[in-house]
């Protein structure tokens, strides 16, 4: 086994991003966008737990392949999702302002749901909880601004 | 086939916006040159001159944990700041500040902070003011080591006898610094 440091995560993004692209474009096709977003923060949340013995290249293909797993088990199992607030969209900048004061995993959903676009899954990974968990956070985080504003 | 630069930019902000970085940076352009700016969720780390992004990387890493990852909008409101400071509309900044560092270090940092837009001090004045008035050259250390150059104002320290003496981003940027803030007078050039 080849022994390597485990580098900033910079480093590690610029030189695995393309490969982890390719794979997910192969796997899950049109929604590789997503899936890509999702691979990564996922990875950015393990990635101060790695050993410096690590494959770096396998662990995020790894990931990936994964990612894509979810996804296909997703699909196969529709949920009616409930979009907590849909008529509007703030600019990021306005809802970030917006958002400050709210406790910090609502307003990391909400900021990622709407001023992202992201999904609950990909918002799931990068809070470390469940894809109900996230929406849940911007459920009650989209609540609690709706209070706080009237 | 290649990540888009629209998807790599959409990953950099949700990573900064779900709060998972030890450290965010980009590099800013000034009328003084390219700079690298740092910063954590406590606030503003690092300024380097003349950057080499990837050894800059290991070094943020290093302090600040393996969690450094380039991305614009952290950097924001130094970048405006810094903006302004360089159009001569702003004298003082207004940024939290991330200094791991400690002791003498910490002691000269905090009391270079205080020095005025405009204003120069000494070595010799700072050695006196942390309590070690004979360590002049030590504190021309820690200057020279500045994790935050400009914003921490090392460019405001002269020798005793009024000269320049140095710069860890080069005199030349020194001078400039010092016209900009009218601490000295441009002088024609023969």
């Amino acid at each position: 086994m080849v022994l390597v440091q485990v580098p900033p995560f910079e480093s590690f993004y610029e030189e695995h991003r393309d490969a982890v692209f390719r794979e997910l474009r192969r796997l899950v096709g049109k929604d590789a966008e997503d899936a890509y977003q999702e691979t990564f923060l996922r990875a950015l949340r393990a990635y101060d737990r790695l050993k410096h013995t690590e494959n770096l290249r396998a662990w995020v293909l790894t990931i990936a392949r994964r990612v894509a797993a979810d996804h296909y088990r997703r699909r196969e199992a529709p949920t009616v999702v409930v979009e907590p607030e849909t008529d509007s969209r703030p600019a990021y900048a306005e809802l970030g302002d917006l958002a400050d004061g709210l406790p910090r995993k609502e307003r990391a959903a909400v900021v990622l749901r709407y001023g992202y676009d992201m999904s609950y899954a990909a918002i799931g990974a990068a809070l470390g909880s469940s894809e109900d968990a996230a929406r849940q956070a911007a459920s009650s985080g989209v609540r609690r601004l709706r209070r706080r504003m009237q | 086939m290649t990540v888009s630069p629209t998807l790599d930019a959409r990953f950099r902000e949700a990573a900064a916006a779900a709060g998972l970085l030890n450290v965010a940076y980009d590099l800013a352009e000034t009328p003084i040159g390219t700079l690298l700016v740092a910063t954590t969720d406590r606030g503003l780390c690092r300024i380097s001159y003349d950057p080499e992004p990837e050894r800059e990387a290991e070094s943020l890493a290093h302090t600040f944990g393996l969690r450094v990852l380039r991305a614009a909008k952290p950097i924001d409101p130094v970048r405006r700041q810094l903006d302004e400071y360089f159009a001569g509309s702003r004298t003082t900044f207004e940024l939290p500040l991330d200094l791991r560092v400690t002791g003498f270090n910490r002691d000269v940092l905090k009391r270079l902070a205080r020095v005025p837009y405009g204003q120069l001090t000494t070595y010799g004045t700072l050695a006196a003011e942390a309590h070690r008035p004979k360590a002049a050259r030590a504190v021309g250390v820690v200057m020279n080591r500045n994790p935050i150059p400009i914003v921490l104002p090392c460019h405001r320290v002269v020798g005793a006898n009024g000269s320049l003496t140095g710069y860890g981003g080069g005199l030349e940027r020194k001078e400039i610094l010092l016209k900009l803030e009218g601490a000295i007078q441009p002088q024609l050039d023969v």
